[in-house]
């Protein structure tokens, strides 16, 4: 059996250093916005966790392509596991931005282009979970996979795209005094470093908990060969 | 001529291997009877001959061309039946033969078309649906579909599978005639009895590989029913 | 003394027709709509289904939200957007149901011919289909709500529309088809990655019932365009890999 590698525990190790570090900043360091108050700090984990989320979909395409080209389950490994963690971190986006939209516009939800395009991004990814589920034959479910998660990722610029159409030719009132309001608001430049080390952090976390899911669907395949070395 | 050519091809599901390796030649006109118990990969293996599945290691050539990457042309010479009869029952016989007659590219449709019912027997019922046929019908048209355009290879997968004796019958007697002027079959069964008399040779496929293969002139009848129980006892 | 069958059997002249490749493409594709518009002549299966759902569906709507000469155009053009939507899945499903079920799907991979041919084929046929009952639904819709949906702009939008539709149902009923959860996967795969073509198309379709000039309404059917085009590329790519074993 293979013990953790050794960079894994190392990265596991600096995640988490980042991660209490990012929170630090943001509580701590960042200047609290002068119109939207604390709140506002929903936004660095907010992007960073959308930022993830669109990174993950993205893995999970190349995977897919990447698949189909060479055949080897490892690519359909990776591709489940990009599909998962993006579930949770588009999630997070979402529960985030709800936070955030609450207090500053008085609604739990607004259709931003941006937001809707999350949402549809976690249906699709929704939706290849339950294709994959429904398919026994294990080849099968990974090239289905694949062409999905292809699919999938080239429809999303175009929603976003017919989304922002939407709302600049027709600005939705949505009982706030702000049509098309998307939060925005001026950066200063220690807000701005709190914001790129979020990023940053969360994009270690992303790799970090990959490894691990990468790791634990080739376990898992392992433990399929040996069931069958002894059943036979 | 060798007509197929197979070489230790591997072939999976999942981590289950299902073909270990397997070596395979048939040259031109032999008829071979592919026996097996159920499981054994039989299915698998005729699938990627008839380039409907790829191997995942090995290669297979027929009739001089290379699968997968030829497989476009090498169907051009195939000739498949499997148990299923892949016709549309809202069609009738006769539409079924013309639209994978267009598929196939077949010249002088409509003649060959009225041949090959009348090969199969069923010109007197060109015009009725296909939902209408017994299971015998339909695997009398199905043998039609695959000898329609010609082809210098077939591939059989358990034909007589839901075939009462008369349909049976009916069944061997055109696969007599398919099988003649040179044409190159392979055939799937589980049964031994069903190809006794049709095949000039007779292999055995066990756990992925092919552990026997026996020409009829070689043996006896009776002594080949008992070398295969003993080849699947062995295996 | 040559048998009836070994001269059936042993035709002189070239049984295949020797053609270029193009044309071979050409006949197969065309093989195959003919072969769908055919069955379904015969047994009317898909349209009637898709037919009588579409206008249950408007039925319903009638109940729902109040549908009459007043109602904006947004409204009338969303609704018979969802209809589409809903009863395409319905032809969409059925219409590979029919090749997985009896396994003819292996006989259409059989053919000599590019993998493609088969699925420009169905896109065609389910497009076909799909047409037929839109084409209906209109004046039907006009009628019971006394609504003018005769408009040549509205019809090049169900045209575009309907294409970039069919082009991703097809390829996803593809697969939904050989899930167990086949009937009710098909809509959960298409609609999230459809959003595109519905915005634009209610949105171009509405613009067209509100007379509203081309610049307000060209840049929908450019998604429209786009949409249609890109996926139709990626559909070809895509398809082969599907189908495969």
């Amino acid at each position: 059996m293979e013990s953790k590698p050794r960079l894994l525990s190392i990265l596991d190790v600096v995640t988490a250093l980042m991660l209490l570090a990012a929170t630090a900043l943001v509580f701590f360091y960042a200047p609290v916005e002068a119109v939207m108050g604390q709140v506002q700090k929903v936004f660095y984990f907010h992007v960073a966790s959308g930022w993830v989320g669109m990174l993950s979909f993205m893995t999970a395409a190349a995977a897919g392509i990447i698949y189909l080209m060479r055949g080897s389950s490892n690519w359909d490994i990776v591709g489940v596991a990009a599909v998962e963690i993006g579930i949770a971190f588009s999630f997070i986006n979402i529960v985030t931005g709800s936070i955030w939209a609450r207090p500053i516009w008085n609604t739990w939800w607004t259709w931003d282009p941006r937001l809707t395009t999350a949402t549809i991004m976690l249906l699709i990814y929704l939706a290849y979970l339950m294709l994959r589920s429904g398919i026994e034959d294990p080849n099968r479910r990974a090239r289905f996979g694949a062409v999905y998660a292809i699919v999938g990722f080239v429809s999303v610029p175009l929603t976003f795209f017919s989304a922002r159409l939407f709302r600049t030719i027709h600005p939705v009132v949505i009982g706030s005094n702000q049509p098309g309001a998307e939060g925005s608001f001026d950066m200063t430049p220690l807000m701005l470093q709190v914001f790129l080390f979020s990023l940053l952090t969360f994009t270690v976390v992303y790799a970090d908990l990959l490894w691990h899911r990468i790791r634990l669907g080739k376990l898992a395949e392992k433990v399929e060969q040996l069931k069958l070395k002894t059943m036979s | 001529m060798k007509m197929i050519e197979v070489r230790k091809l591997v072939k999976r599901f999942g981590l289950k291997t299902v073909l270990r390796g397997l070596d395979f030649e048939v040259q031109q006109g032999e008829f071979v009877a592919l026996l097996g118990p159920n499981g054994a990969g039989k299915t698998t293996f005729l699938r990627i001959l008839a380039s409907l599945a790829r191997p995942a290691l090995g290669e297979v050539f027929i009739a001089g061309y290379r699968l997968p990457d030829q497989a476009s042309a090498v169907r051009r010479h195939l000739g498949v039946v499997s148990h299923q009869p892949l016709l549309y029952g809202d069609l009738t016989a006769e539409e079924n033969l013309q639209f994978f007659g267009r598929l196939y590219g077949v010249a002088n449709l409509n003649r060959r078309v009225q041949e090959v019912l009348e090969l199969v027997g069923l010109a007197g019922r060109r015009r009725d649906l296909v939902r209408t046929f017994s299971r015998g019908m339909q695997q009398r048209l199905a043998i039609g579909r695959a000898v329609l355009h010609d082809p210098q290879v077939m591939l059989f997968d358990e034909p007589h599978t839901g075939l009462d004796q008369d349909a049976s019958a009916m069944l061997d007697q055109v696969l007599r005639e398919v099988a003649a002027r040179g044409r190159t079959v392979v055939m799937t069964s589980h049964d031994l009895a069903r190809t006794a008399d049709l095949a000039s040779r007779f292999d055995i496929l066990s756990r992925g590989k092919i552990t026997a293969s026996v020409r009829r002139s070689e043996i006896d009848p009776d002594q080949l029913l008992a070398y295969y129980r003993q080849s699947l006892e062995k295996a | 003394m040559k048998s009836r069958a070994e001269e059936i059997l042993t035709t002189e002249q070239p049984v295949q027709g020797r053609t270029s490749i193009l044309s071979d493409y050409m006949r197969a594709l065309s093989a195959v709509v003919w072969k769908d518009l055919a069955a379904e002549l015969r047994s009317r299966e898909l349209f009637s289904a898709m037919m009588v759902f579409a206008l249950l569906v408007i039925l319903i709507f009638n109940f729902a939200l109040e549908l009459d000469a007043a109602t904006r155009s947004s409204v009338t053009s969303g609704v018979l957007w969802v209809t589409f939507a809903f009863a395409g899945t319905l032809g969409l499903n059925r219409s590979m149901a029919i090749e997985k079920d009896r396994g003819c799907l292996d006989g259409l991979l059989l053919a000599p011919v590019d993998r493609s041919a088969i699925y420009f084929g169905k896109v065609i046929g389910n497009l076909i289909f799909m047409f037929i009952v839109e084409v209906i639904i209109l004046p039907v819709y006009s009628v019971l709500y006394n609504t003018n949906l005769f408009n040549p702009g509205l019809l090049l939008v169900i045209l575009l529309g309907s294409i970039g539709y069919v082009v991703v149902g097809t390829l996803l009923s593809t697969m939904a088809v050989q899930a167990r959860t086949r009937d009710i996967l098909l809509p959960i795969l298409l609609f999230p990655v459809m959003i595109p073509i519905f915005i634009a198309s209610v949105k171009a379709s509405s613009g067209f019932l509100d007379g509203l000039e081309m610049e307000m309404i060209s840049p929908w059917l450019n998604l429209l365009l786009v949409y249609d085009v890109i996926f139709t590329a990626v559909a070809f790519m895509l398809f082969d890999y599907i189908v495969e074993e």
